[in-house]
């Protein structure tokens, strides 16, 4: 039976290249692995020694099959992903018990087989297009070279109708116009397409994606998720995944490897690996996922524990985790009131009055003390616009903003410096705000005006304690520091000034999960002990919905939904929050808490 | 929004599996170049200030019975056609290349970093006004730009010392400009003022330190070029005159000798080339010392 | 070509005219402001019967500060640069007699320069430690070495010792190799360099990672994609490259015994010939500003994401 399938596959193949049939599905899951990796170790020699970056990882990846590769960055993923097509560049030291790559083996390819499967058996799709795809190519150029470079296709005219069948195939409407732009041109949903469509343009059987959906707002990485997902399906190819995000992964993936420090710690089928996960680090990563069901408590501290080990067989795992402290009722005057507040900027984003670009229209609401608000909406949204209005660093056209009771908006800076203490910010990126000259006492200290400097470095380490660095780290500059660390000194200089509101702007979206959860974590406990009102702003509904009490929904500038996090998550009104929340792929874990 | 999430995911542009190997290799690799660098610039100094240290010899003085002798006893460089020791004119001339290549390299930076500041603020019209100034003086091309300054102003030290000076306000001003643009533009600078910082505080604590962070380290490498326009000049007979033992007039005087005597035309030109190169060396050490600073 | 690129393109001309005028501006303020009689200025070591006389029907002297400018910008948009009082020619001819030459000189150079430079970028980019080092080693000798010493000791190897090239003169391309690769060396170590790090830099990129996905080599990669990335920088230097050129010729033709703009120009200065000495200066400037105006462009052409703005 076997033999009769191969014999079919090699049948299919061999036919002229420029029809593309679909294989029958008899033969798509049949046949020999596409990659079948024993043992594969991968290390660098690095200035401080050798490092080996994977460990004894085993890897198969059948015709037809989606597999995901899931961990954190450092996991090692990228590097095996990479290693299949030898892009794993210079100074790489690969060793494996078993290395075949499309039945043979490739520990002893040459350079010159390498480069004639690349593109031709297997594609490779990276993260973000714009920086993905050669910006001085055009898109027609770029998908088309593998054609034109492996000769896959003789004419011209040829290759040219082969990528506007390509463009078409991804899902790009009007394929025509699409040929002779550039990356720049497209909108990010296009341009991951584009991508896709420049590494399947060779009809590759394998098709690699790393962190394909990483930076996009959620509606585009479900569509380019259906793309990936119609490409193994519809055609039978193979696909690796790369991914940090678990969630997106569920939706595709027929097999799960997860990854951590250069070792596979669990594999299986993708809802074994999700429901009933074994090993702890995998437990560790779901349930560090924030969620409706993990509000008012630490994402961090997250395990499984046995309920009850009913007949010797089966035993229960039920996820549990410790709590928060509780909040304090909030009672007292709103602490930020935010009245039909509008802005508009000129074409190519000066600020000003006249025609151009509406970023924000009659947006309003209010912050009570100890409250937290969450604010969720996409790219182009107006969330920012909103962030700096509220941190008084833009004026609004039209509306008012009162903090604490006083006049905020469209005063002289000097009328609110006084205030400027009440209000503080943790950035999304840390690093670029503060000073590359600064040691993280120096930047703590920014926010420590009028105190000796005895008082204020001994200050300085009591904050640093209370956000969970050592005061060790107080003449270390943030460059050395982790991602993690960084934030948490972020948090720490706005703590110094003892704010009553601190706009939170996507704290946490450059972190991994786990440190994520830490830092959540962090936030949430110190906005219980302290009671400070936060402003909360992401593009992670889940997020919001595990740390906020209130929830704004902006949709182009506008305010399209507002109440308490439940109502408008779990029971919608607005079509927009419906749309959005469809999106976003569901939590992982809806364990009882 | 999607785009500044991406820049924080991994530095900009660039593949997070990129083997910096290469580029960590290269940067232990100078190290030895960087201490002889730096010796051989401490042997300048030293020939400037104290050249009776280094050479017993007079450099104006010629001795008419050893006229053209071969580096050899007595004459580490030789003689010249005037009986001079060519050793003892070389070390002499170390202090005109210097205070030369100091002095105009101090004219470019002073003006430059003035020009660049006020070009890197938030008017687009001083802005303008600025970076056209700046293409009309960059469009004279160095030498000829000397040249005009000589022919008004006179010959010598000090006049080819202000026209490469002029003709490298350019160079500064650009990279300041763009430099300060950068970091008035960079989120510790917009937010500063919620930690409660006027404008000025922010201009002198933040935007100046910041935009400046390059200039020590452009100077350095520039006052290699400086080196190389002013001895250049002086060949051409526009700064110093002969018997000024000047690296460049000493070239200008040897070639009449070249098919008989090679030391005369070789040892000063090997001098401007090291001291060139030893600047170089020198600066870019600094610039990679501080890399991790750039704003 | 979209509205947009013909106003930027219209823009850069019309910066370029500013330039143009601006350094025109500039050369007739530098006249005026200094010391002295602009008169005795313009007659530089002269004085023979009728000199004064001439001068100041030709400049206009008697007319308002105003009217001299205004006929001065005149002038020289329409190529008059006046009369050079020392050689008693017109200034336009003497330049124009002078100036193939150096042109041939500075283009054999700027070529040669830049082929050396591709090459050698090409070739060591990205590659293992020894090679760069080597070529970062080298590069950095030529840079650093004054045009007119590398013109002396190539004169003493080839022309006096080995005596396959001429010494001086400008007779057949012989005359014009040493010249030509004396200016070109020192220019190749400075883009070569530019070059290298520029191409480093692109390889670094992640596009390029997908490129090699698509089994291109590293010629086919390097040729087709980073050469067009690395090119940018090196257009922006374009213009200064060229001044660079020019004024190197002038030291270079001294070396050499070479007729040309060079040797004109320093006889000039030494002895105070203002109106040449103008004349090239402005010529030059020129040059300059419509090479690098024409790099503008094309850096337009090349990159895409500039033809929005």
């Amino acid at each position: 039976m076997s033999s009769f399938t191969t014999f079919e596959a090699l049948d299919v193949r061999s036919l002229d290249a420029s029809s593309s049939m679909p294989m029958p599905p008899s033969v798509r899951k049949a046949g020999a692995p596409l990659v079948d990796i024993e043992g594969l170790t991968i290390g660098f020699d690095g200035p401080a020694g050798p490092t080996t970056v994977v460990d004894a990882v085993d890897l198969q990846i059948r015709p037809g099959e989606c597999v995901a590769l899931v961990g954190e960055s450092g996991s090692g993923k990228s590097v095996t992903a990479r290693s299949l097509l030898d892009l794993v560049g210079t100074g790489a030291r690969m060793n494996a018990r078993r290395f075949h790559i499309d039945g043979a083996d490739a520990l002893r390819f040459d350079a010159s087989t390498w480069r004639r499967l690349r593109g031709t058996f297997a594609g490779l799709v990276m993260q973000d297009a714009l920086v993905s795809l050669d910006p001085l190519r055009s898109i027609g150029q770029e998908v088309g070279e593998v054609l034109a470079h492996h000769r896959l296709l003789r004419s011209r005219s040829a290759i040219a109708l082969r990528v506007r069948e390509t463009l078409a195939r991804v899902g790009i409407a009007d394929p025509e116009a699409r040929v002779t732009q550039y990356a720049h041109q497209l909108s990010g949903g296009l341009r991951q397409r584009a991508l896709i469509a420049a590494a399947i343009a060779g009809e590759p059987r394998l098709l690699i994606a790393d962190e394909p959906t990483t930076a996009l707002d959620a509606s585009i990485q479900k569509q380019v998720i259906e793309v990936l997902g119609r490409r193994v399906h519809d055609d039978g190819a193979g696909l690796l995944l790369i991914s940090h995000d678990l969630s997106v992964v569920a939706e595709i993936a027929d097999r799960v490897l997860v990854m951590r420090a250069g070792r596979v710690v669990e594999s299986g089928p993708t809802n074994e690996v999700l429901s009933r996960p074994q090993h702890a680090y995998t437990r560790q990563l779901i349930a560090a996922v924030p969620s409706s069901s993990s509000r008012g408590s630490r994402l961090a501290s997250a395990r499984f524990e046995p309920v009850r080990a009913v007949d010797a067989g089966v035993t229960e795992m039920r996820l549990v985790r410790d709590p928060l402290p509780p909040r304090r009722a909030a009672a007292g005057a709103a602490v930020l009131e935010v009245d039909g507040i509008g802005k508009r900027f000129r074409r190519g984003g000066l600020a000003g009055s006249g025609a151009g670009f509406v970023a924000l229209h009659g947006v309003s609401f209010s912050i009570g003390p100890g409250e937290v608000l969450g604010l969720v909406g996409e790219s182009g949204s107006g969330k920012s616009t909103c962030a700096k209005i509220v941190l008084g660093l833009l004026d609004p056209d039209e509306g008012a903003v009162r903090l604490l009771g006083q006049p905020w908006s469209g005063q002289p800076e000097r009328a609110r410096r006084a205030l400027r203490a009440k209000l503080q910010y943790i950035p999304q990126d840390p690093l670029s705000s503060f000073d590359p000259r600064y040691t993280v006492s120096e930047v703590i200290a920014e926010n420590l005006a009028g105190r000796s400097p005895t008082q204020a470095r001994s200050h300085i380490g009591t904050l640093l304690e209370q956000v969970g660095l050592g005061a060790g780290l107080m003449d270390r500059r943030p460059r050395t520091l982790s991602g993690g660390q960084r934030q948490r000194v972020a948090i720490a200089r706005a703590l110094a000034a003892e704010p009553a509101l601190i706009v939170c702007d996507e704290p946490v979206s450059a972190l991994d999960v786990s440190i994520q959860a830490q830092v959540i974590d962090l936030i949430g406990e110190l906005q219980s002990r302290l009671g400070t009102s936060l402003l909360f702003i992401s593009h992670d509904i889940h997020l919001v919905h595990h740390i906020a009490d209130r929830v704004l929904v902006l949709s182009q500038g506008q305010v399209v939904e507002q109440g308490p996090v439940d109502d408008v998550f779990l029971r919608p009104c607005h079509s927009y929050t419906r749309t959005l929340l469809a999106a976003v792929p569901r939590p992982l874990a809806a364990w009882p808490g | 929004m999607t785009s500044s999430r991406q820049a924080v995911l991994d530095a900009p542009g660039r593949d997070p599996l990129a083997p910096a190997a290469a580029r960590r290799v290269s940067s232990r690799l100078p190290s030895l170049a960087v201490m002889l660098s730096a010796l051989f610039v401490l042997l300048l100094i030293v020939a400037t200030a104290a050249p009776q240290w280094l050479t017993p010899h007079d450099p104006l003085e010629g001795d008419f019975l050893a006229v053209l002798q071969p580096p050899g006893s007595g004459h580490l460089f030789g003689t010249d056609r005037l009986g001079r020791d060519v050793f003892a004119r070389t070390v002499h001339g170390a202090r005109y290349s210097l205070c030369i290549g100091l002095g105009s390299t101090a004219i470019s930076v002073f003006f430059g970093v003035l020009l660049g500041v006020a070009a890197g603020q938030k008017s687009r019209l001083l802005d303008e006004g600025i970076s056209r100034v700046l293409d009309v003086i960059s469009s004279f091309p160095g030498v000829l730009l000397a040249m005009l300054v000589v022919i008004f102003l006179g010959q010598g030290m000090a006049n080819i010392a202000i026209a490469v000076g002029i003709a490298g306000i350019p160079k500064f001003g650009r990279v300041v400009r763009a430099q300060t643009q950068a970091v008035r533009g960079a989120d510790y600078v917009t937010h500063a003022c919620i930690y409660g910082r006027s404008r000025l505080q922010v201009f002198v604590r933040h935007v100046l330190p910041n935009a400046l962070v390059a200039v020590p380290v452009t100077a350095t490498i520039y006052v290699g070029s400086t080196i190389l326009a002013t001895s250049g000049l002086s060949f051409l007979g526009l700064g110093p005159q002969p018997p000024t033992p000047e690296w460049g007039v000493m070239l200008a005087e040897s070639r009449d000798v070249l098919r008989v005597a090679w030391w005369p035309g070789v040892f000063p030109g090997a001098a401007i080339t090291l001291t060139v190169i030893a600047f170089t060396v020198l600066g870019h050490h600094l610039q990679r010392r501080f890399e991790g600073r750039q704003p | 070509m979209s509205a947009a690129l013909w106003r930027s393109v219209a823009g850069r001309l019309g910066g370029s005219v500013v330039v143009a005028w601006g350094s025109t501006t500039a050369a007739f303020v530098a006249l005026h402001a200094l010391p002295g009689n602009i008169a005795d200025i313009l007659a530089g070591d002269l004085d023979y019967p009728g000199l004064r006389e001439a001068i100041a029907a030709e400049w206009g002297l008697d007319r308002s500060l105003a009217a001299q400018y205004v006929d001065f910008v005149r002038r020289i948009a329409l190529g008059d640069f006046g009369t050079s009082y020392e050689l008693r020619r017109p200034v336009a001819d003497v330049v124009a007699s002078q100036l193939w030459p150096t042109l041939q000189l500075a283009a054999a150079a700027g070529v040669l320069a830049l082929l050396i430079a591709v090459g050698v970028a090409v070739l060591t980019a990205g590659r293992g430690r020894l090679p760069r080092a080597v070529a970062s080693l080298v590069e950095l000798v030529f840079a650093s070495t004054p045009v007119f010493w590398l013109g002396i000791l190539l004169l003493m190897g080839f022309s006096f010792t080995l005596q396959w090239l001429p010494v001086s003169g400008a007779a057949g391309w012989q005359a014009l190799v040493l010249p030509a690769v004396t200016l070109a060396l020192p220019t190749a170590g400075l883009l070569t360099q530019v070059l290298r790090e520029a191409m480093e830099k692109t390889l670094e990129q992640p596009f390029v990672v997908t490129v090699r996905a698509r089994g291109l080599g590293e010629w086919r990669l390097r040729t087709r994609h980073v050469l067009r990335h690395a090119a940018l920088p090196l257009m922006t230097l374009g213009g200064w490259i060229i001044g660079g050129l020019l004024g190197g010729a002038v030291i270079t033709e001294k070396v050499f015994g070479r007729p040309g703009l060079g040797t004109v120009t320093l006889n000039a200065v030494l002895s105070h010939d203002v109106p040449i000495v103008l004349a090239v200066v402005l010529l030059a400037a020129f040059v300059h500003v419509a090479a690098s105006t024409l790099l503008d462009l094309l850096y337009v052409l090349i990159d895409p994401r500039l033809r929005a703005s």
